[in-house]
């Protein structure tokens, strides 16, 4: 139980200094780590597909097609003016405003019931892939077309446009 | 793996629900107050994952794996999401030599 409560803390830590690190190099590093946490978050609820595909999308492709463009967009000058600090703290006070909406309206919910695994094959590659492919097999392909079509629009967007259009 | 499991016996179910919210909110934080766009997208994709993480918490709660795939095709759309956002901001940059928001307010009026 302990374990949920330290893996909990570093998640709600790195994802701070996601949004507080001045390098944006540096803020990507700490967002692979954040998904780490959310990785073993899946692992500690035996949802082993979804810890899998976290793991080889988010922190793999997703993060590395972060880099990549930093990469390609040179920020190694100051190119980032800071937000003035009025902004910042009216940012900071609207997101705990945010928060606290939700916390208080969590707490009216009353005491909760702990999270217990009954199945414990509920998460596992051979009960999603049952269930994906017999009663979500429309969405399935239909998520297909819409990768295709993202893939198109990617390629699309940013290639050189030609001076003549 | 029945030992790891069993570590989680014990946890409430509000408390996943704050830790998601937390996350969420820091999300919505780092979109208002940073101006590099890259920054922002993460911002976003920080608040994709709480959702992520808090509908599996839901779904292990009432033994149906039906959310877990719903968390799947999230994923799905996320990936989507951000090759085209990637795109758009790398077309940004390369017309403005610039990834800060604030340029971008041709839209404004």
């Amino acid at each position: 139980m302990s374990t949920f409560y330290f893996i909990a803390f570093l998640s709600v830590f790195f994802s701070i200094l996601v949004i507080t690190a001045k390098n944006p190099v540096h803020s990507i590093l700490y967002l692979i780590l954040t998904f780490f946490t959310f990785t073993v978050h899946y692992i500690l609820m035996n949802a082993q597909f979804l810890a899998v595909v976290n793991f080889i999308v988010y922190m793999g492709a997703i993060l590395v097609l972060f880099l990549y463009t930093l990469m390609l967009i040179n920020l190694n000058k100051e190119s980032e003016p800071r937000k003035s600090n009025l902004v910042k703290i009216v940012g900071v006070i609207a997101g705990a405003c945010f928060l606290a909406v939700i916390v208080a309206a969590t707490k009216t919910l009353g005491t909760s019931q702990p999270v217990v695994l009954n199945n414990p094959g509920l998460g596992l590659v051979k009960n999603l892939g049952k269930i994906l492919f017999n009663e979500y097999l429309l969405p399935f392909e239909i998520s297909s077309v819409l990768l295709l079509s993202a893939m198109v629009g990617a390629v699309l967007l940013a290639t050189k446009d030609t001076k003549t259009a | 793996m029945e030992t790891l499991t069993k570590t989680i016996q014990g946890v409430p179910l509000n408390h996943y629900i704050l830790l998601c919210s937390i996350i969420f909110s820091i999300g919505v934080i780092g979109v208002l107050i940073r101006r590099n766009a890259i920054v922002i997208f993460m911002s976003v994709e920080l608040m994709l994952n709480s959702v992520n993480l808090l509908l599996t918490a839901f779904s292990v709660y009432r033994g149906d794996a039906t959310g877990q795939v719903f968390v799947f095709f999230v994923m799905a759309l996320a990936a989507a999401e951000v090759a085209v956002g990637l795109a758009i901001i790398v077309m940004i940059y390369r017309n403005t030599n610039s990834v800060d928001i604030n340029v971008l307010n041709r839209l404004k009026w």
